[in-house]
C-alpha cells in the first residue's frame, strides 16, 4: 500500500501510525505463541524471564521440563537410560500414553471424518442435489453448537447406549465433529472443479468408480487432505468430550494438559505448548502448499 | 422435424421429456445417496444426542417415581385441594417405599431443587417411616413441622409428573408460588438471568474488540501486493492453527501477577513491585484472551471481502474532492459492510458457547454460561437444570446461526 505522491504531511503521519498499529496487532497475535517458547527451556521453575535467561547465559537455559514430560509416570525415572528404560517409557509415561491416544482416537476420527465428508461433499457440490441449503445447514451445525451442548448431550446419550467411556464413543464424537471442516474445505476445492472434465472422461469411455479415481480425485486431493489435516487437528485439540464421556483410560493431549493448567502448573506445560506449537507450525505449512497446489491444478495461477 | 406436432422422443422411442425426467430423477437420487450416509452419521452422532438432552430438560421422572401414591393423590385431587389425612397417608406410604428402596435422597433433591432446603426433610422422614402411625397428619407434622408449608406441597404436585417445565423456569429465574402462578425468584437467588446477561455482553464486546483489532490488518492484508500479504497471513493463521489450549497457557503465562507483562512493567518501573496488576483469573482475562482466540474468525472474512474491492473507487472520490476520512466512510467502509456481518455474526456465535478459556483464566466474574452448564453437569449433578439451560443457549445460538446463513450463506463460510 504505497502512498500517493499528492498525500499531506497528516495523511503521512496517519500513514505510519496506521503501520505501526498493525505492527502492534500482529505483536498481539504472534507473541504469545513465541513467547513460550524460549520460557520452555527455563532453568528454573517460573513463567518469567530469569536475569540469567535474560543475559543469553547457557545456564539459564535447559532441558529439565522437557525431561520431566519423558519421565512422568514412569516406574523408574531414574534407572540408567537402556533398552529397559525407554520401554518403561512406552509403557508407563504419562505423556506417552495420552500421546498414544490422541494419535489413534484422531487418526480414526480423521479417517471417518474423511471419508464420509468427501463423498457428502461429492454430492453436495453437484447442481441436482435436492434440499442442498437444508442438508449443509445440518451438516454443519457440530461447528457451530457450542461444544459444550454436544458433550452434554453425548453424555446423556452415551451413557443410554453403553458408548460412554470408550474408543469407539470418543472417535465418533470427534469424527462429527471434525465433518464441518471436511465438508468445507472440500466443496471449497469442488467450486472450481470443471464438470466437463469428468464428461470427457465419460465420452471416451470410462465408467463413474474410474471418473472417480483417475480424474476427480487426483484435482480434488489437495483439498481432501486439507481437510483431513484440520479434522486431525480438531480432535487432537478437543477436551471438553473428552471431560465429559471418556475416563482415565482415554486420557487424551489436551485433557491431560487441561490437568496440568487446573492443578499445578508448571514449565513442563510449557514443553508440551511448545511442542505443539511446532506441529502446527508443520501442519500450516502443508496446508498452504497444498493450497497452492490446489490453485495450480485448478487453473487460478498464483490466486 | 417434419412434423411439429409429434413429440420429440429419444433412440429408443420414449417421450424425450420422461427420459429427461427420469435421468433427472437417476441423478438426484445418486447425490442424494452420496449424502446419505454423512447425514446419517451426524443424525445418530449429533442430532439424535441433542435431542436425548432436550427431553431430558423437560422429563424428570425421580420424585414420580418414587412417590407413585402422592402422585396419584395429585391426579385425583385438583390443584388447590386441601391438604387432608389422605394425603398425608400417601406421603406416609411413600416414605416407606422410599426407606424400603433408598430413594429418599434422590426424591429430597429433586424437590430441594424447587423448594430450598428440603431434602433433609425428606432423608429424615424416611429414617422414621416404618414407626409412623395413623393419624398421620399429626404424625407427620410431629415429625417436622415443614411438612405443612403449601409451596412444599405445591412442588410435590410439580414434581409428580414426570414431564415438567420447572427446569425452564428455574433457568430464567422464575418459580411458581403457593397458588401456582409463575413469579421471579428471590432478587438474591437470581442467578441466571444475570449470567446470561453477562454472556451476551462479553460476547459482543468481544465482538467489537475483534472488529476493531481485525479491521486495520484485514485492510492491510488486502491493499499489500499477494506475496508479502500471504507472508503477512502466516501471523494469522499460525494462532487459528495453534491449539487452543496452547494459547490459553500462553496468557496465563503473560498475565499472571508473576508473569511477562508484569515482571516488565515492574522492571521498567512502571507499577511498584506491589501494584502489580491482576489481569488474570477475572473478565479481563477473559476477554483478551478470547478477542485473541477468536481474532482470526474476524480477520478472514473481513479479508476475503476487502481483498476485490477495487482501490479505484476510492481514488475516484478523492479526485472527486472527497477527504481522505469521507472518501474511507462514504466509499470504502459501506463495501467492507458484508465482510463486516459475516466476521461479527461468527464470533458472536462462538463467544456465545465459549467453554475453554473461561474456565482456565476466567476467575470468578469472567465465568459464561458454557461454565454453569458444565458446573451443574459435573458438580451439583442437577442434569436437567443443566439440560435446559443448554436447551436455552442452543435456541439462542441456532438464531444466529439462521441468521448467519440468511445474511451470508452457509457455503461462503471460509477457513483460511
Amino acid at each position: 500500500m504505497a502512498l500517493p505522491a499528492y498525500a499531506s504531511p497528516l495523511e503521512k503521519l496517519w500513514h505510519y501510525t496506521y503501520l505501526v498499529i498493525c505492527a502492534l496487532i500482529f505483536l498481539f497475535l504472534i507473541s504469545p505463541i513465541l513467547i513460550i517458547m524460549p520460557l520452555s527451556f527455563n532453568a528454573e521453575p517460573y513463567f518469567t524471564f530469569t536475569e540469567k535467561m535474560m543475559a543469553l547465559d547457557p545456564e539459564g537455559y535447559s532441558l529439565r521440563w522437557y525431561d520431566s514430560l519423558l519421565t512422568f509416570g514412569m516406574q523408574a525415572p531414574d534407572a540408567p537410560r537402556d533398552a529397559a528404560w525407554w520401554g518403561d517409557f512406552w509403557r508407563n509415561a504419562q505423556w506417552m500414553q495420552v500421546t498414544k491416544n490422541s494419535i489413534i482416537i484422531g487418526f480414526f476420527s480423521t479417517l471417518l471424518a474423511t471419508v464420509l465428508g468427501t463423498l457428502a461433499a461429492l454430492g453436495l457440490s453437484r447442481p441436482e442435489m435436492p434440499f442442498r441449503r437444508a442438508i449443509m445447514a445440518v451438516l454443519i451445525s457440530p461447528m457451530i453448537v457450542p461444544i459444550i451442548i454436544t458433550a452434554t448431550g453425548l453424555f446423556f446419550f452415551y451413557s443410554k447406549t453403553g458408548l460412554a467411556n470408550s474408543y469407539p464413543g470418543i472417535i465418533l464424537a470427534h469424527a462429527t465433529l471434525g465433518i464441518p471442516f471436511v465438508i468445507i474445505t472440500v466443496t471449497a476445492t469442488l467450486v472450481g472443479f470443471d464438470q466437463s472434465l469428468s464428461r470427457a472422461a465419460a465420452s471416451l469411455g470410462a465408467n463413474p468408480r474410474t471418473t472417480f479415481f483417475k480424474v476427480i480425485m487426483p484435482l480434488i486431493l489437495p483439498g481432501v487432505i486439507s481437510g483431513a489435516l484440520f479434522a486431525f487437528v480438531t480432535s487432537f485439540d478437543e477436551v471438553v468430550v473428552v471431560l465429559f464421556v471418556a475416563d482415565h483410560s482415554q486420557q487424551t493431549i489436551p485433557r491431560q494438559m487441561w490437568n496440568g493448567i487446573r492443578e499445578q502448573i508448571s514449565p513442563a506445560i510449557l514443553a508440551v505448548a511448545t511442542i505443539l506449537v511446532v506441529i502446527s507450525i508443520a501442519l500450516l505449512t502443508t496446508v498452504e502448499l497444498l493450497r497452492r497446489r490446489s490453485d495450480r491444478l485448478r487453473g487460478i495461477s498464483a490466486r | 422435424m417434419t412434423d411439429a406436432a409429434a413429440p420429440l422422443s429419444t433412440a429408443d422411442g420414449r417421450p424425450l421429456k420422461a427420459a429427461l425426467a427420469a435421468s433427472q430423477t437417476r441423478a438426484r437420487r445418486r447425490a442424494l445417496a452420496l449424502v446419505a450416509p454423512l447425514f446419517l452419521f451426524v443424525l445418530i452422532t449429533f442430532v439424535v444426542p441433542i435431542g436425548q438432552m432436550l427431553f431430558q430438560s423437560v422429563y424428570n421422572p425421580t420424585f414420580a417415581d418414587a412417590a407413585p401414591a402422592l402422585r396419584q393423590w395429585f391426579d385425583d385431587n385438583p390443584p388447590g385441594a386441601a391438604i387432608d389425612e389422605s394425603a398425608f397417608a400417601a406421603l406416609a406410604a411413600d416414605l416407606k417405599q422410599m426407606r424400603a428402596e433408598r430413594t429418599a435422597g434422590a426424591a429430597g433433591t429433586r424437590i430441594n431443587y424447587d423448594v430450598a432446603g428440603t431434602r433433609s426433610l425428606f432423608t429424615a422422614a424416611a429414617r422414621r417411616a416404618d414407626s409412623l402411625e395413623p393419624p398421620y397428619r399429626e404424625a407427620i407434622l410431629d415429625l417436622d413441622a415443614g411438612w405443612g408449608d403449601p409451596l412444599l406441597w405445591r412442588a410435590m404436585r410439580s414434581a409428580s409428573s414426570p414431564i415438567t417445565a420447572d427446569f425452564y423456569l428455574a433457568a430464567l429465574d422464575l418459580t411458581r408460588d403457593q397458588t401456582g402462578a409463575i413469579v421471579q425468584v428471590d432478587e438474591k437467588q437470581r442467578v441466571y438471568k444475570l449470567l446470561f446477561g453477562r454472556t451476551l455482553m462479553l460476547s459482543a464486546l468481544i465482538t467489537f474488540t475483534c472488529l476493531l483489532l481485525a479491521f486495520p490488518i484485514a485492510h492491510l492484508l488486502a491493499t499489500l501486493p499477494l506475496a508479502k500479504s500471504n507472508l503477512l497471513m502466516i501471523l494469522v493463521l499460525l494462532p487459528f492453527w495453534t491449539s487452543l489450549l496452547v494459547r490459553t497457557t500462553s496468557w496465563i503465562v503473560l498475565l499472571q501477577q508473576q508473569g511477562v507483562i508484569n515482571n516488565a512493567l515492574v522492571a521498567l518501573g512502571i507499577v511498584g513491585a506491589d501494584g502489580r496488576i491482576q489481569m488474570i483469573y477475572n473478565q479481563m482475562g477473559t476477554i483478551i484472551a478470547m478477542t485473541h482466540i477468536l481474532l482470526p474468525f474476524m480477520v478472514l472474512p473481513l479479508y476475503s471481502v476487502m481483498r476485490p474491492i477495487p482501490p479505484s473507487y476510492v481514488r475516484a472520490a478523492r479526485s472527486l474532492g472527497a477527504t481522505s476520512w469521507t472518501a474511507f466512510r462514504r466509499i470504502y467502509l459501506p463495501q467492507t459492510l458484508p465482510g463486516i456481518g459475516a466476521g461479527a455474526l461468527l464470533v458472536f456465535i462462538l463467544a456465545v458457547g465459549y467453554y475453554i478459556t473461561p474456565a482456565l483464566v476466567g476467575g470468578a466474574d469472567g465465568q459464561l454460561i458454557s461454565n454453569l452448564i458444565a458446573f451443574h453437569m459435573q458438580k451439583s449433578l442437577n442434569w436437567s437444570l443443566a439440560a435446559a439451560l443448554a436447551g436455552l443457549l442452543l435456541g439462542g445460538v441456532l438464531i444466529l446461526y439462521w441468521l448467519y446463513d440468511k445474511l451470508v450463506g452457509i457455503d461462503n463460510l471460509k477457513l483460511g
